[in-house]
């Protein structure tokens, strides 16, 4: 149990004269070492309002006599990161793509800054890890509708897919269903013989009857066994990739409507350098075709 | 067992406080204050061998401590050619011929380990050796005071300056005093940085203000900690910051060798009259000097104390003064308690250095150090690992085939550049590729330059089959130069549905 204060527990300490519940406040000194660190806060304080941006007013703020501004600041490191890079990215300038591939130095530089690029710019529509998803191509796998090699894939990322740029790639899948080129009939025909290109069981009688409509419509760029053409951008039909779907429904949809995706052209957004960088890390992660 | 020392001796006991500290303990503040004011202490210059050790372990420490960035060690390509240098910037702590990276941090570790244990063994055998001989805090601090004597004088005259009023005499010597603190202090901290960045470059540079940021802000903070510590704090540092006094008590016992008051010999202590008789009293004449001497500004009769370092000083005073009134030396000495409690009882003193404390901590010194020596001795120059690509962690390609990608980090921590043949094991018609050649059955190469880790990409195919599992093991083997090291990881057969 507590004993009563005494003098002893108290010393010649005076009180505050606050009281709660019998619990009396000691009016100690403050710490001599917290008073000196409290004056020079002070003093700082009154320093930094002269020096650095520190009053809100109605129009503005005080701007201190150091001019200080992160934003500057920020502009300032962005042109330092940018001569950082400058080498390398010289480098990367005049490589040609193969040379970049090859050399390590180079290679690591470009994966690196091609990472970085495609998660700000890419991954939004291909994914992360750039499996893509419906409608959005797999950048992992071995398909690819206009190319794999570096230069393919470089010319793509440059010029984009129906973007309108005048050096775009350019493919149109035409609307069969919905203009009413074919009948519905017709349309559900064709989705049984392409069912058949892939090597699925298929209705042969209505692959029979689509033979003719294949033949008229579709061979001038899907060929005339379905393997497609990568000079035309039209997709293999015999594979398992489908990138809008490997059902009937998906099939049948497609041929109905020709959906075609857009991929922008990025040679006026990114550097040049960001564009090569950016073509060998999709080359490399899909093994390099 | 414990033995149990009444150093009081009740009935003897003297009528005055016993030491400095305890005078000014009981002259200091009436209370209420929540800070002990310090007690200024003037140590008292003392010759013997206590001394002379100090003085050689500080010139030794103190050469160490400034030479060793100085050392030149060559080295192949642009890498730095100092001996030891702590590359923060590069990533990098070369050691000699070792260049040792991040990852290795254990080894530190293991250094600091066995630095712990020494210690631990050598204040179980003879007290805090650390402490009294060798840590940075004593060697300063013994500077700072001899620099202090140089230019006020010793004890008394420091004494008598101290009290007296302001005068030109003792502004100039307060002055130069302080000067040269500052100069070493400065010298101390400048010294540091050279650890740190290129001596001889860095050297050039702080002076050009082109040294890094880092290297003015850490020769600003060691020469004001170095200022502070020696000059001012100087025994409040041992006594009130540093954790050290507080865990001797759990490593020192009964058997450890300590600077020690023998008090089967001092006691009754008390004033003694030339050509009085020693009958029936001890050595101990109550001169002082003990206590005069120690730079902690205590008295070591007062047995083992928190603030004692050891230091021998005392030891060293006390000789002189038995030299001086014709009496054996040593009535201050290293000594363990148990024998002064022997002698005291009328037995014969009996030292143990060997006893199960120390036996325990020199055998987990020495399972440490060889650990160490192993591991340095083991150490590869290259290192693999593997690491799974995780998004995607599989593809289906257009023939259903299945593909997997792996990242293989191949360190090379060697000053010469190597070729690597990456070979992989793994199911039956698997294949391995990476991005820049072709499919390849036999491995593929890439040459990892000296001192970088490289990053090389490899995909395995696999062909679709039926009855594989879905996760199946796979290794890769990475013949280097000095042999081959095999990683494992998994390939996943199975890569889902697609989104």
């Amino acid at each position: 149990m507590s004993a009563p204060e005494t003098e002893k527990d108290s010393g010649p300490v005076p009180t505050t004269g606050h009281e709660w519940d019998g619990i009396r406040e000691l009016d100690n000194p403050l710490p001599r070492w917290w008073l000196w660190i409290f004056y020079a806060s002070v003093v700082y304080a009154i320093g930094y309002w002269i020096l650095m941006p520190a009053w809100p007013g109605l129009t503005g703020y005080t701007r201190g006599v150091l001019g200080k501004s992160d934003r500057a600041a920020v502009v300032e490191q962005l042109s330092e990161l940018k001569t950082l890079r400058g080498q390398q990215n010289a480098r990367l300038t005049q490589a040609s793509l193969q040379e970049i591939e090859s050399d390590p130095t180079l290679q690591a530089h470009a994966l690196a800054v091609g990472q970085s690029v495609f998660g700000d710019n890419c991954a939004t529509c291909h994914g992360v890890g750039g499996t893509g998803s419906k409608g959005y191509a797999n950048l992992r796998d071995d398909v690819w509708l206009w190319g794999g090699t570096l230069e393919d894939i470089h010319r793509t990322l440059q010029y984009g897919i129906r973007s309108g740029h005048p050096q775009a790639r350019v493919s149109q899948m035409p609307a069969y269903g919905k203009d009413q080129i074919l009948t519905a009939a017709q349309v559900a025909d064709l989705t049984e013989y392409v069912v058949a290109l892939s090597g699925r069981p298929a209705n042969a009688a209505a692959v029979q009857r689509a033979a003719p409509v294949y033949a008229a419509n579709c061979v001038a760029c899907h060929g005339p066994e379905g393997r497609g053409d990568p000079l035309q951008g039209a997709p293999n039909l015999t594979d398992k990739e489908w990138l809008y779907g490997s059902g009937r429904q998906d099939i049948k949809a497609q041929i109905h409507a020709g959906r075609g995706g857009v991929m922008p052209a990025w040679s006026g957004r990114l550097d040049p350098e960001t564009v090569k960088a950016l073509a060998v890390y999709v080359h490399a992660n899909a093994a390099g075709q | 067992m414990t033995v149990v020392i009444d150093r009081t001796r009740a009935g003897q006991k003297k009528a005055g406080p016993a030491s400095a500290a305890e005078k000014a303990r009981r002259r200091g503040d009436p209370g209420g204050g929540l800070y002990k004011p310090r007690t200024p202490i003037y140590p008292k210059q003392v010759r013997g061998p206590w001394r002379n050790l100090k003085w050689a372990l500080m010139i030794a420490t103190l050469a160490i401590y400034y030479i060793t960035p100085w050392i030149r060690w060559d080295r192949p390509g642009g890498l730095p050619d100092q001996a030891i240098l702590v590359d923060f910037a590069g990533r990098r702590f070369y050691l000699f011929d070792l260049q040792f990276w991040p990852q290795e941090v254990y080894f530190i570790t293991g250094l600091l380990v066995m630095a712990a244990l020494a210690l631990f063994l050598a204040s179980a055998l003879f007290g805090r050796l650390w402490c009294g001989y060798a840590c940075p805090q004593t060697i300063w601090t013994d500077l700072f005071i001899q620099v202090e004597r140089l230019f006020e004088g010793d004890r008394n005259a420091r004494m008598r300056r101290d009290a007296s009023s302001w005068s030109l005499d003792k502004a100039w010597r307060k002055a130069g005093k302080h000067l040269v603190w500052l100069g070493i202090a400065f010298g101390t901290g400048g010294a540091w940085i050279f650890y740190f960045h290129d001596a001889p470059t860095v050297l050039v540079q702080f002076w050009t203000g082109q040294a890094p940021a880092t290297a003015y802000v850490f020769c600003a903070l060691l020469t004001f900690t170095t200022y502070v510590f020696a000059g001012t704090l100087r025994e409040q540092v041992c006594t009130y910051m540093c954790p050290w006094p507080r865990i001797q008590g759990a490593l020192i016992d009964q058997d450890s060798l300590q600077v020690t008051y023998r008090i089967d010999r001092g006691e009754p202590r008390g004033p003694h009259k030339k050509g009085a008789s020693w009958e029936g009293r001890g050595g101990c004449i109550d001169c002082d000097q003990c206590v005069v001497v120690c730079p902690m500004g205590i008295d070591i009769r007062d047995g083992a104390q928190l603030e004692c370092i050891n230091c021998g000083l005392c030891a060293d005073a006390c000789d002189e003064m038995m030299d001086r009134i014709d009496r054996p030396r040593g009535l201050i000495g290293y000594d363990t308690d148990k024998a002064v409690a022997a002698r005291e009882a009328g037995q014969a003193a009996v030292y143990r250095l060997v006893r199960p404390r120390t036996l325990f901590y020199a055998a987990a010194l020495v399972l440490v150090s060889g650990l160490m020596l192993w591991g340095l001795t083991h150490r590869q120059a290259f290192d693999v690992h593997v690491l799974r690509d995780r998004n995607p962690i599989a593809v289906r390609l257009a023939d259903g085939s299945v593909r997997n990608g792996y990242t293989l980090k191949i360190a090379n921590r060697s000053f010469a550049d190597a070729d690597a043949r990456i070979r992989f094991d793994g199911p039956a018609g698997a294949l391995l590729k990476t991005p820049a050649a072709p499919v390849a059955t036999d491995g593929v190469s890439a040459r990892i330059e000296a001192n970088t880790v490289r990053a090389v990409r490899v995909f395995v195919t696999l062909p679709e089959q039926a009855g594989a599992g879905t996760s199946l093991p796979v290794a890769f083997t990475v013949t280097l130069p000095e042999g081959a090291m095999t990683v494992k990881s998994t390939f996943i057969t199975d890569p889902g549905a697609r989104p």
